[in-house]
């Protein structure tokens, strides 16, 4: 039976119904996404956007100022919020370590974003201590243990150009990206 | 007049017994407060839903003077809470239904939690309510950034903090929420407005929804 003799019969696999149900499914498929997927691109939009390039931000600081203790440096850059654009300040603790590199700390508490500052407490001499919650960093920011913070300081990426101090935008993750 | 009005509809669209199903029905007698006074533990659900009408209500007035905009977000809510007549009221009404709806609805799933009144046939039930406590907190959380006042941002900052936290997607799961990847601002205030005004109250009111027609097809679970 059959294989040859359907196939000689030629018969049809699908039936006028079943193909219109498909067709109307297939469209109402088709402008169900073209609906939507506009709406979603524009939803996650700020996830794909690349991030803007990491150009360099000059400081009033001279690389031959920079001790080995730890200053506070504070620069500017325009920063675009979407349409909105304004001056932002950034933070960083500066100084040369024992090797005479550069090292810039973000003053941000990686517990939860208080603000440090280095040498601010009596009770932690040459240490960055957070008064939110008492998170006391090593000189080079390594975090000290029993204390809140999770992990070391953030560190900005430098550059010199002409002696003066260049700073990135955003202190990067020690260890991370 | 109002009958003669109300006849004339029915005769026409036949509006009794969509009347009956929706409002129209016998309160058991275990979760009558008139009859045992304990039953007043029933109470939670439909004092969390009228709390949502007034925080419902509430929040169209308050986006009559309210602009998600970072300069002047809180500068529209300072004018309405000082300058609008009963604007106070109606902000007050907004922020203090806030924290009640919330602890009503802790109440209610108490109330549903210790009775068992979540076991079979009502299991749907309860996962639509927790998916219902979800967009409550969602809506607490997003609502809590639109004065844009100090305690808003820095209570944001914490939040996308912890969304950050997350394992593999923290950062694109932080950029989603947040519209930047670093700056809490003018994207991050829009979208919180976004989501607060009009996503959350649209799944609530669906979820709701489910969530009443569930229970008036299963009645509610009977006296313990």
């Amino acid at each position: 039976m059959s294989k040859e003799k359907q196939s000689g019969k030629e018969k049809q696999d699908i039936s006028r119904r079943q193909f219109l149900s498909y067709s109307i499914m297939g469209v109402g498929g088709f402008m169900a996404a073209a609906t939507v997927m506009p709406m979603l691109r524009m939803a996650i939009d700020p996830v794909l956007k690349a991030e803007a390039s990491g150009d360099f931000i000059a400081t009033n600081v001279k690389v031959d100022e920079i001790t080995t203790e730890p200053q506070r440096v504070d620069f500017n850059f325009e920063q675009k919020d979407g349409w909105y654009e304004s001056t932002v300040t950034q933070t960083a603790w500066v100084y040369k370590d024992e090797n005479g590199e550069i090292v810039a700390l973000s003053p941000i508490c990686k517990h939860l974003g208080c603000t440090v500052s280095w040498n601010s407490s009596d009770n932690y001499p040459d240490k960055f201590y957070c008064p939110c919650h008492k998170g006391v960093y090593d000189k080079d920011g390594t975090n000290v243990p029993g204390t809140p913070p999770r992990g070391p300081l953030d560190r900005y990426q430098y550059q010199i150009n002409d002696g003066v101090l260049y700073l990135s935008r955003r202190a990067s993750e020690v260890g991370g990206e | 007049m109002l009958n003669k009005v109300y006849d004339w509809i029915d005769e026409r669209l036949d509006i009794t017994p969509l009347w009956r199903d929706l409002a129209d029905h016998e309160v058991p007698e275990h979760v009558n407060p008139a009859h045992h006074f304990s039953a007043f533990v029933y109470c939670f659900g439909g004092l969390t839903f009228f709390v949502v009408v007034i925080q419902v209500l509430s929040g169209m007035f308050l986006t009559m003077y309210y602009v998600p905009d970072i300069v002047n977000a809180w500068e529209s809510v300072y004018y309405l809470q000082n300058e609008v007549a009963f604007g106070q009221i109606v902000r007050g009404m907004h922020h203090w239904g806030a924290s009640i709806v919330i602890v009503m609805m802790f109440l209610h799933t108490l109330r549903v939690f210790f009775q068992g009144a979540y076991k079979k046939p009502r299991e749907l039930n309860w996962i639509v309510g927790v998916l219902i406590f979800m967009v409550m907190l969602a809506l607490g959380l997003t609502g809590y950034l639109l004065p844009w006042d100090m305690k808003a941002l820095f209570a944001t900052k914490v939040t996308l903090d912890i969304a950050q936290s997350t394992p593999l997607i923290g950062d694109m799961l932080k950029t989603l929420i947040a519209g930047d990847q670093h700056i809490i601002g003018a994207e991050t205030l829009t979208r919180f407005f976004a989501i607060h005004v009009f996503f959350l109250p649209a799944a609530l009111l669906l979820l709701i929804g489910l969530h009443f027609i569930m229970i008036r097809k299963q009645g509610i679970s009977g006296p313990l």
